[in-house]
């Protein structure tokens, strides 16, 4: 065996760039995959509805792998960069796959960057251009935080994925497909550290309750209506979320009567003026979060890493 | 992109493509070739327009955030090029979705050899994915000493695609690849 390239140190020599230009993987993560819009599909919103999809899983991938390091023990830390690094599988061929459906999307970059198009989506956004549900860019507070917020986001993420696997679009039937079989662990693993908590110590419990106190309202966002969806919906693309609200239902009853609480009495996080996460209105909190995930980008557009 | 068509009286060629890819082993279970793992799906050899061989070798992450599917298809390039094939394409298969069913016996014969459990049948639904509140399902015995006395000690490990368990048996710690 010739093993001229067999050294770990030979990416680091220069000359082959698809090594190490920004991350560490393909040119494209869609190369060879079929990107063409279907029949009937307006591109633009076709982009938009994966931009909802990809920005969710990024903004919640970003919280979670904050968690790393300061799980409660080993196991729990490497279970959370785990779900990080699926859900940022996920954010990276959805937005890949947006800015192949719609180039306009992506924001410019000087002349030569060797940015591809996900990672620019990715890094040279503003808030404003993010349309994640809110849910997922809420500062991290304690165990009992991170353990909620994944049993309300992956409970409807996986409902919508399992509907999504019989999309028009072929990439995003595929996306959901291998979404199904990751999503149903970080769920399992919400759904039995949310009954281990609140059948735990007192202390466990009345953390966990604030937790479900604080986020409860920001789930609604989930499985509110959106023109857009709504849109891609008939089109036989994406997925009304109205249509999730009896299966995501039923999970959470299943929870919380394992977990011996009653359902919240909290009313749905108010938008402005109409416009929630999906139509990029915010917290303060994601301009926090974009401003420490997106520095090393900026400071260098050319960067090759 | 030039017009392609498959490449005529080179079976031969084909066969030394097919072989060389055969032999890259999986980064992080290196016990494992692609093909024994299930993540190589096909390997064939073209020619463009101007008669040139190309190989198109065609991959598939067993998990969507897998980080080692850049390693793999460097090294998928590089052995390739040693075996006299210059021009070399990796693309992604993403449809039909990797499943632990496509781990070969050879393969699980080498999991089990370096001490890791090998997966059970993979769950085939039809319906939704039911919620799984009490232990997940029922424990693969320990790779060590055979025992049935095993716990699990989390459903996430060092790579996306191995649970943790321990024996209580041995009281060694295994890793188990995960059904899916």
């Amino acid at each position: 065996m010739n093993d001229d390239h067999g050294s770990i140190f030979d990416g680091l020599l220069g000359g082959d760039s698809s090594q190490w230009a920004f991350g560490t993987d393909f040119e494209d993560p869609l190369a060879g995959v079929d990107t063409t819009t279907p029949d009937g599909v307006d591109p633009a919103e076709l982009a938009a509805y994966c931009l909802m999809l990809g920005d969710d899983a990024l903004i919640m991938s970003q919280r979670l792998s904050e968690w790393c390091s300061r799980a409660p023990d080993l196991e729990e830390d490497i279970a959370l960069a785990n779900m990080a690094l699926d859900l940022l599988g996920q954010a990276r061929l959805l937005l890949a796959r947006a800015a192949a459906a719609d180039p306009r999307v992506v924001p410019g970059l000087p002349e030569g960057s060797p940015v591809p198009p996900e990672d620019a989506l990715a890094f040279f956004r503003d808030d404003r251009a993010f349309r994640n549900v809110r849910l997922a860019e809420v500062a991290n507070g304690d165990f009992a935080h991170v353990v909620v917020r994944l049993l309300l986001f992956s409970t409807a993420r996986l409902a919508l994925l399992e509907r999504l696997c019989v999309s028009r679009d072929h990439v995003l039937a595929a996306v959901a497909a291998k979404g199904v079989k990751e999503v149903a662990y970080h769920r399992d693993w919400a759904g039995r550290w949310f009954v281990t908590l609140a059948r735990g110590t007192e202390e466990s419990r009345r953390r966990l309750l604030a937790a479900l106190d604080a986020l409860w309202p920001l789930q609604a966002e989930l499985v509110a209506p959106h023109p857009l969806e709504h849109s891609l919906a008939l089109a036989g693309v994406g997925v009304d979320p109205v249509s999730l609200r009896d299966p995501v239902d039923a999970v959470f009853g299943q929870v919380l009567t394992a977990a011996g609480l009653d359902r919240p009495e909290r009313a749905p996080l108010a938008g402005v003026g109409g416009r929630t996460g999906r139509d990029g209105l915010h917290t303060e909190a994601l301009s926090l979060l974009l401003a420490e995930m997106q520095v090393v980008a900026r400071a260098h557009p050319m960067g090759r890493w | 992109m030039t017009t392609r068509r498959p490449a005529t009286g080179g079976t031969a060629s084909a066969r030394r493509a097919v072989e060389a890819a055969g032999r890259v082993r999986d980064p992080e279970m290196p016990m494992l070739t692609l093909a024994d793992l299930g993540v190589l799906r096909g390997v064939e050899v073209v020619r463009d327009a101007e008669g040139g061989e190309v190989v198109i070798a065609s991959i598939t992450p067993t998990y969507t955030g897998c980080p080692a599917m850049a390693t793999m298809r460097d090294d998928l390039v590089h052995r390739l090029n040693d075996a006299g094939f210059a021009r070399v394409e990796v693309r992604v298969v993403l449809d039909p979705p990797w499943s632990s069913d496509w781990i070969s016996e050879r393969g699980r014969a080498a999991l089990r050899a370096a001490g890791l459990s090998a997966p059970g049948p993979a769950p085939r639904r039809t319906g939704p994915v039911p919620l799984t509140l009490g232990p997940p399902r029922s424990a693969p015995p320990c790779p060590r000493c055979g025992s049935a006395a095993t716990r699990l000690t989390s459903e996430f490990g060092a790579t996306a695609c191995k649970a943790l368990y321990s024996c209580t048996g041995c009281l060694e710690p295994f890793e188990h690849v995960k059904e899916i």
